[in-house]
């Protein structure tokens, strides 16, 4: 894999037309679902010129999603680490996540496209969850794929799910997780693809998904920038998100990629360690392959299958990652670090120490990515994790884990 | 050159309609693969299919799912696969071959290595499922210099302009879907396909075959109506895991197959 250098390429019009992030990105689909990726890439064009699109999406982002969401001063966690930590709460949103920031843009999407039916692949439940409610707000049909395993360990959004309305179908095939529910979303896609829209929850898929959800997701970042500068007056040194498809960290990086200044840290999950071959860690131990639609850094064997992921949070637990990650890594823009599963539960516990906020398993890595890098924490150093979503989902395994019970 | 297109010419020759039969590489076993390839030969198919296993099908559904499963529990691999195809071919020298499969495990194996040891192999032609023209270019180069055919697919949802560019590039044949949706044997034969088919056939004069859901010699005589050839695979991988244990399996494999090509002769 070549090194790309960021200045030879402009990110902010990346994707190129064929869905291209540099040598990631792109389109490995089936046939059949060409002309839907079609569709929907020309709806979503013609969406951004109609004047009335992104007022309407902002009204429901404001009145039933809650935002903006707050920039909110961390004051014990920074008095810990000696230094400024501000921390982006999408937790706050209406479901508990940033996930239904792309699901009502992608609903929206679908409206205007006149597809009745709404299907969706779903890991820890949020994003199963954001698009449950969207279809139950704006009246559309609504499945969702799960795997078995995460059925059992986020059973509370599983109930969520089906109070609003949704049906949620379980997978049994493969690990029984992310990677398998999104196989049997994309088998169902392709069986029905004349009156289903997919609402995919990550920065991952074929051309146009993982555009189409950066830019959705982007509003985090953009708020970010602005109430960095009402708070501080400047921008943050760092911005630290945790990465499983990485659609939290895309929305936050994106608006601040032109900034050189701004260091962008992902944090994907090392699971039990990286050495112990349990984790999701493709861009810190990955290589670049083709799963799910889209090139990019890829968990495989030597033969080209894809290979189990492992993380004590479902929604990190993916073995792929978005193309515009890879490609961000490659073009050295955004450093990628992992964090264990024990490591992610101290953060969460630390968050809830601190700052009386118990946020989600996959949020907690990013949190734990401070004690790794306290010693680059200098007093003046301005530090804003995104707060991807909130803990109670999360209780079951935290409880067990911690041994709190 | 690869046998696929004289394979086709002298089957309009004798007014038939090609039978494909897939089969997953390694399912039941590797060495099983070898006679079961043997055994749909001396059945009467005109090409063999052959399924590269990938951990993640996607445009496959549980039959077909279920038989790449089981064999990458076995330890199959694209090595042993063209293992297999090149111990079949010194047993069947003119039955076209056709590795069917997804593109991580082309990419990750190497593009130029992977043609070279198929063609070594003596493959005919290769399907890559989730690879279409806008990303195929590396591939269909490569293959092309080793004189190995890439064979697209087209759908019920293709428009013209798709047809277009896919009866231009693809090679061998193109693999007409038969309905939008996975693999997986079915009870009928959409209405509309004939009108897919013959759309496409006013674009070119590359063989059309038909899959996906194509399971009985009903279905196969079908098809044969319209189209130049038919594919049964999740019928014959059911088959042969249910018979798997049989001491007959190979005599009744051989015999499935005969009914199946005996519905592809119009005369």
């Amino acid at each position: 894999m070549s090194i790309i250098t960021y200045e030879s390429s402009n990110s902010a019009v990346l994707p190129d037309s064929l869905g291209r992030f540099g040598e990631f990105g792109g389109r490995f689909v089936p046939e059949t679902i060409i002309p839907a990726l079609d569709e929907l890439a020309a709806e979503y064009e013609k969406a951004k010129l109609d004047p009335k699109f992104q007022p309407e999406l902002d009204l429901h982002l404001k009145d039933f999603v809650g935002r903006a969401t707050p920039l909110y001063f961390a004051e014990r966690l920074s008095k810990k680490y000696n230094s400024k930590i501000y921390l982006k709460r999408e937790d706050l949103c209406h479901t508990g996540a940033h996930k239904i920031n792309n699901t009502l843009g992608q609903i929206m999407l679908a409206l205007r496209m006149g597809k009745p039916r709404i299907i969706a692949e779903t890991g820890a439940g949020q994003h199963g969850v954001a698009t449950a409610t969207v279809c139950s707000r704006f009246g559309l049909k609504c499945e969702v794929y799960m795997g078995e395993e995460d059925i059992v360990r986020q059973s509370l959004n599983v109930a969520r799910m089906r109070l609003l309305g949704a049906k949620v179908n379980p997978v049994s095939s493969g690990t029984k997780t992310l990677k398998d529910a999104t196989n049997e979303a994309m088998r169902d896609w392709v069986t029905n693809v004349r009156d289903t829209h997919y609402i995919i929850g990550s920065v991952v898929g074929p051309h146009p998904y993982p555009m189409l959800v950066r830019d959705f997701q982007s509003v985090i970042g953009k708020e970010t920038r602005i109430q960095s500068i009402e708070k501080e007056g400047r921008l943050p040194d760092y911005i630290i998100a945790c990465v499983g498809g990485g659609s939290n960290a895309m929305g936050i990086f994106y608006p601040f990629i032109e900034d050189k200044d701004v260091q962008l840290i992902g944090v994907e999950a090392a699971g039990e360690g990286l050495e112990s071959g349990r984790h999701c860690a493709p861009l810190t131990a990955g290589r670049p392959g083709v799963l799910h639609g889209s090139a990019s850094y890829l968990l495989q064997d030597m033969d080209g299958q894809v290979a189990p992921s492992h993380s004590i949070s479902a929604g990190l637990d993916y073995p792929g990652v978005g193309p515009e990650h890879s490609y961000l890594k490659d073009a050295l823009r955004a450093k990628y670090v992992a964090v264990s599963d024990s490591e992610a539960l101290e953060g969460l516990e630390l968050l809830a120490h601190q700052e009386g906020i118990i946020c989600a398993l996959e949020t907690a890595h990013a949190i734990a990515q401070l004690e790794k890098m306290k010693n680059d924490l200098k007093p003046d150093t301005f530090t804003v994790i995104n707060l991807s979503g909130r803990g109670d989902k999360d209780m079951d395994t935290v409880v067990r884990s911690l041994e709190l019970g | 050159m690869s046998r696929l297109s004289p394979a086709f010419a002298q089957l309009k020759v004798r007014n038939e309609c090609a039978l494909i039969c897939y089969i997953t590489a390694g399912d039941p076993t590797a060495d099983l693969t070898v006679e079961i390839i043997k055994a749909i030969v001396d059945g009467g198919a005109d090409a063999i299919e052959i399924g590269i296993p990938f951990s993640d099908p996607m445009a496959d559904g549980p039959s077909i799912q279920a038989s790449t499963q089981r064999s990458l529990d076995k330890g199959m691999t694209t090595v042993k696969t063209l293992a297999a195809i090149s111990e079949a071919r010194k047993r069947c020298p003119n039955i076209p071959i056709v590795p069917m499969t997804y593109y991580n495990p082309v990419l990750c194996y190497g593009l130029e290595k992977f043609a070279r040891d198929a063609a070594a192999a003596g493959v005919d032609g290769a399907i890559v499922t989730d690879l279409t023209p806008e990303e195929a270019n590396p591939w269909a180069e490569t293959a092309k210099k080793n004189g190995i055919d890439t064979v697209f697919l087209l759908a019920p949802t293709s428009t013209s302009e798709r047809i277009e560019i896919i009866s231009k590039l693809s090679s061998g044949f193109i693999y007409c879907v038969s309905r939008t949706g996975v693999t997986g044997a079915k009870q009928d034969i959409p209405a509309e396909l004939k009108n897919v088919v013959m759309t496409i056939k006013s674009h070119t004069d590359t063989p059309i075959c038909v899959g996906f859901g194509i399971s009985t010699p009903d279905h196969v005589r079908q098809i044969s109506q319209f189209a130049d050839g038919a594919v049964v695979g999740s019928a014959l991988v059911d088959f042969i895991h249910n018979n798997r244990d049989s001491p007959d399996l190979l005599s009744k494999v051989k015999n499935v197959v005969a009914s199946l090509k005996e519905a592809t002769r119009l005369n």
